[in-house]
């Protein structure tokens, strides 16, 4: 029988995947998609914790999240642009400096 | 049945999602990741929630990945690093230490926490599987009870707009 906990320890393995994406990646794409496991992850938990709870009310968060990953998506792949543009490259460690 | 399937949506969420942080090529982990938000669309529906798992398909898989490919092919980008990382390499032996005593701290306070929660099985009240999984109940309770939220959401996706717009256009020297 799968139960709450099955649901909780799958989302809390694919969050830590996510996070050492982020640290451990040097492209600022991938770095982008591990942030987006990390969202897929959190809205695992709503949707699953609404289930037992009975309401709808996670499945209406898991809803504005992917909202938010939108314009999160939106905006950080204009920004990675415009640092490409600027560098010719998408090593994170090219952008240490506030103003060139 | 339902067990049967969870182990196997859960497993290729979880080594799709481990082949996009290992990959070198970007395109390859967009691919990837696709894969993974569908094995996530799959739980979605074993969790009785069907809107959500066609909002994850469409939105995710369908519009925000394809965005990340436009950007990937857009770039061209470099194949990434010449040198692979190791976590080695970049913390060192004392910080490998503190990482390695601070894992082992979350999977504690992790096991903890689950075994504080009492029952956790699913309700099986056809009632409420009904009531969770019903789009026009979702629809109800999103257009009243989070309508303010919900108009928020607007003018988010409006800002991000405009701004990703000024972001990638190309400056006039």
């Amino acid at each position: 029988m799968v139960s709450l906990n099955h649901y909780l320890v799958l989302s809390g393995v694919l969050f830590a995947i996510g996070t050492a994406g982020v640290f451990l990646r040097r492209n600022l794409i991938t770095v982008l998609l591990s942030v987006e496991i990390m969202l897929n992850a959190v809205n695992l938990m709503f949707v699953a914790v609404g289930r037992y709870r009975g309401t709808v009310d996670g499945q209406i968060i898991t809803f504005f999240v992917m909202t938010v990953a939108a314009a999160e998506a939106a905006v950080g792949l204009a920004l990675v642009i415009a640092l490409f543009r600027h560098r010719e490259t998408l090593v994170p460690d090219a952008f240490t400096s506030l103003k060139w | 049945m339902a067990v049967l399937a969870f182990y196997l949506f859960a497993a290729i969420a979880i080594l799709a999602s481990l082949l996009v942080v290992g990959q070198r090529n970007p395109m390859y982990s967009v691919m990837l990741l696709i894969v993974s938000f569908g094995a996530l669309a799959g739980l979605y529906v074993l969790l009785d929630a069907p809107f959500t798992a066609v909002t994850q398909i469409i939105i995710y898989a369908g519009a925000i990945m394809v965005l990340f490919l436009f950007v990937v092919m857009l770039l061209n980008a470099p194949r990434e690093e010449p040198l692979p990382v190791s976590a080695a390499s970049i913390m060192g032996p004392a910080g490998m230490r503190i990482g390695a005593v601070l894992s082992v701290l979350l999977a504690v306070e992790i096991v903890w926490a689950l075994s504080r929660i009492g029952t956790s099985a699913f309700s099986r009240d056809a009632a409420e599987i009904d009531a969770v999984s019903s789009v026009a109940n979702i629809g109800r309770v999103l257009f009243t009870q989070h309508a303010f939220a919900f108009e928020v959401t607007s003018i988010l996706i409006l800002v991000a707009m405009v701004g990703a717009v000024v972001l990638a256009r190309k400056e006039r020297a």
